[in-house]
Parts: structure tokens; C-alpha cells; sequence
């Protein structure tokens, strides 16, 4: 299968792989070869790529995937291998989202807590 | 008719230009590679998001909930003109060209009594629309302390904009850049940001998708995104033509300079052969006056 990941700014990865896992926004999902055609948002989490030459993981803060029979692409806001992702970047997405959270209106105060949690989720996996 | 040492002190004058238009076309040409690079760089991203929205918008234009930046707040009185300009003068008519698009727009409205107004992005922009329709400038982005654009720019652009969406502040926005054709085209483009239009994409084949979460909460999350997306667009276009005609201006001045740096030489010879000739002929006529 073949996967594509872009962010605004540059080309990521464009590679051959077995396998990717996605933190979509209603949960993580692993896209095989040959998946339905799919569209997800995601939610800030680590998305591991299972490829030939091992496993890659990627930070990302958000975006969307889209799954078709051409290959899978993720549109990621902000992604970084694992290893280079500073808990700084995540410290000011944090802070930003409980800005938004707390100048939120009822219709997106769900959504803005969800962010929040999921960021802080992130950050303590990451350790 | 100027003296020697006039003209001997122009030639060295135009010299001295010549050397920093020389230098500043260079910098300009290093400077295009690189953000040429960057625009590159920033395709798919802007392909894909754009392939994808208009599939999803497609199906959600009809649908009465459609969200407010796909179908407009449904009047067409206040428009938004976001006018991205450079920072820097020295690039030939980059920046006039650019505004010259957007005042002509801002008086088509005004005359048709709509009400405009004007966010700049880039400093000489600003400064030539302040002149006469100063009323209607509204913000101003400052990219003077930045030296690559980065999609945080473009997307605190956006918010800003999406604010002032959602605050009723406009119905309409357009966005004005200069988009990079090659070294010697940069061609001043409008789009239209909100309410928001797409490309015509060829391969629009509608696969039908299964969607997570559901249809209409993913175009609420990514048409934000999208008006992001098209400024990064516009901003990376917009530097790379900004050099782009830095270059090509820099390169007649350079060319200019060396046409005057020529002609003067040639001025500067002939004054100092007729003085020759002069003293010539005083000396010659006063030997044979003896």
C-alpha cells in the first residue's frame, strides 16, 4: 500500500507500506492494504507506519487521512518523527487549545475539552 | 559641458550602483531557488486538501445546513480584500500590480455601494493603498521580522480572518498575491477565499467514502483549515514572485548601469582629447606668432 504523508510545509514520507496505524478522531485504526475508502480526522497522537524496513512513528497535532484504493494520504497540520518532537512544541498546543476551551462557545466545548484531553494524553506518553 | 572631474566622479558613482544591483540580483537569485523549493514543497498538501474538500463539498453544497463558509452568509454587502504585498521595495511593479488589482476591485464595490474593507499583508502594499483608501484598511500583518514563511503565519492569518467571519464582519473575502509564472511573470491573482471556492479537479470520480466522524462534521473541521491552506498558498507564491521580480528588475538596473557607465566613458574621452587638442593648438598658434 502506499502512503503519502504531507504537511503544509513539506512532503514527509511518500513510501511502500504494510501497514499504518492512525489516531483518527473517534479512535485509532490500522489501515492494511485494500481498505475501504475512507475519510478521518485526527485527533493529536502518534501514528506508526509498519513498513519494510520497520516501524516509524510520527507525532502529529492534527489534520485528516484519506483512504482509497489509490494508496493512503495524511494531511497532517504539524507532524515530526517521534524522536525529534520536543515536548515544547506540545507544552504551546496545549496552551493554546485550553485558550480555546476556555473562549469556547457551548456548541464546541466538547470538542475543544476532547482536544485538550487528547493532548495531555499524547504528552504523557511521550513521557 | 561638465568638467573632467565631474565625470570622471558619475563614472565611479554609476560604478559603485552597478556593484550593488549586481549584488542584490544575486541574493535575489538564491533567494527565489529557495523559496521556489518551499512552494514546491507545499503542492500536494494543497492539492490533496483541495481534491478532497471539493468532493465532500460537492455533496454538501444543496444540503440546508451546509456550513456558512462553503455557501456564504447570503448577502454580498461587506467584502474583506486581503491585499499580500512584500515587505521590501526593489522588485520592479511586483507590488504596484498587486495593488493596482485590488483598487480597482475596492472601487468597483465602493461605486457599487458596498461596504470594503482592506487587511494588508506586507508593508509596501500598505503604504500605497493608505494613500486613498486609508478609511477602509481595517489591520495590517506585519512579515518584516520574518524570514521564511511558515504555515503558522498563514494560519494565524486565517484565524484572524475566520474571527472576523464568524463576528459578521464580512460577508465576502478575496485574497490578492502575486502568482509565480517564471522569473519574468509574476502575475497579480484574486481568489476568493469565503464563501469558499474550489478547482475544478478532472479526476472529480466521486468514490464514495465511508466518513469518520460523519460527513458534515468533517467539512466543518477542514474548511478552516482549507482558508489556511489557500494563504500559505498565497503567501509562498507570493515570495517567490517577490524575488522573482526583484531579479529581473535588478538585472535592467545592472544592465543600465553599464549602458551609462558606457556612454559617460565615451563623453569622458572625448572632453579629454578636445582639452588635448586645445592646448595643442594654443601652443602651436603661439610658436608660430613668434
Amino acid at each position: 500500500m502506499h502512503l503519502d504523508i504531507v504537511t503544509p510545509e513539506r512532503q514527509l514520507m511518500s513510501a511502500e507500506v504494510s501497514m499504518v496505524q492512525i489516531p483518527g478522531m473517534e479512535g485509532d485504526m490500522a489501515v492494511m492494504g485494500n481498505h475501504a475508502p475512507t475519510i478521518t480526522t485526527l485527533r493529536p497522537g502518534v501514528l506508526t507506519v509498519t513498513g519494510s524496513d520497520g516501524v516509524e512513528e510520527f507525532v502529529v497535532t492534527g489534520g485528516f487521512a484519506e483512504i482509497s484504493a489509490a494508496g493512503t494520504s495524511v494531511l497532517a497540520e504539524q507532524a515530526v518523527p517521534r524522536g525529534e518532537a520536543g515536548t515544547e512544541m506540545l507544552e504551546e498546543l496545549l496552551a493554546s487549545a485550553k485558550e480555546a476551551l476556555a473562549s469556547a462557545d457551548d456548541a464546541s466545548k466538547a470538542a475543544m475539552g476532547q482536544r485538550v484531553n487528547d493532548i495531555s494524553d499524547l504528552m504523557g506518553r511521550m513521557g | 559641458m561638465p568638467s573632467l572631474k565631474d565625470l570622471k566622479n558619475r563614472i565611479e558613482t554609476v560604478k559603485s550602483t552597478r556593484k550593488i544591483t549586481k549584488a542584490m540580483q544575486m541574493v535575489a537569485a538564491a533567494k527565489l531557488r529557495r523559496a521556489e523549493e518551499a512552494a514546491q514543497e507545499a503542492r500536494p498538501y494543497a492539492e490533496r486538501m483541495n481534491a478532497v474538500l471539493s468532493n465532500l463539498a460537492q455533496g454538501a453544497a444543496n444540503s440546508p445546513s451546509a456550513p456558512k463558509l462553503l455557501k456564504g452568509t447570503g448577502a454580498d454587502e461587506t467584502h474583506l480584500l486581503i491585499v499580500a504585498t512584500s515587505e521590501r521595495g526593489l522588485c520592479g511593479g511586483f507590488n504596484s500590480s498587486i495593488v493596482k488589482l485590488a483598487r480597482r476591485e475596492a472601487q468597483r464595490l465602493l461605486a457599487a455601494g458596498k461596504t470594503v474593507k482592506i487587511l494588508t499583508v506586507g508593508k509596501k502594499g500598505r503604504e500605497q493603498l493608505r494613500r486613498d483608501l486609508g478609511d477602509h484598511l481595517v489591520d495590517h500583518v506585519d512579515l518584516s521580522e520574518v524570514k521564511k514563511v511558515g504555515y503558522n503565519h498563514a494560519a494565524s492569518i486565517a484565524t484572524d480572518v475566520l474571527a472576523r467571519f464568524s463576528a459578521d464582519e464580512f460577508d465576502v473575502c478575496k485574497l490578492y498575491y502575486g502568482q509565480f509564472k517564471s522569473v519574468i511573470s509574476q502575475v497579480p491573482t484574486e481568489l476568493q477565499l469565503i464563501p469558499t471556492t474550489f478547482e475544478e479537479t478532472e479526476e472529480a470520480v466521486s468514490v464514495s467514502y465511508d466518513y469518520e466522524p460523519e460527513e458534515e462534521a468533517i467539512l466543518a473541521d477542514l474548511l478552516p483549515r482549507s482558508v489556511a491552506t489557500q494563504v500559505f498558498t498565497a503567501l509562498l507564491e507570493n515570495a517567490a514572485s517577490e524575488q522573482g521580480a526583484r531579479m529581473s528588475a535588478m538585472d535592467n538596473a545592472t544592465r543600465n548601469a553599464g549602458e551609462m557607465i558606457d556612454k559617460l566613458t565615451i563623453q569622458y574621452n572625448r572632453s579629454r582629447q578636445a582639452a588635448i587638442t586645445n592646448e595643442l593648438i594654443e601652443i602651436i598658434s603661439g610658436a608660430e606668432a613668434l
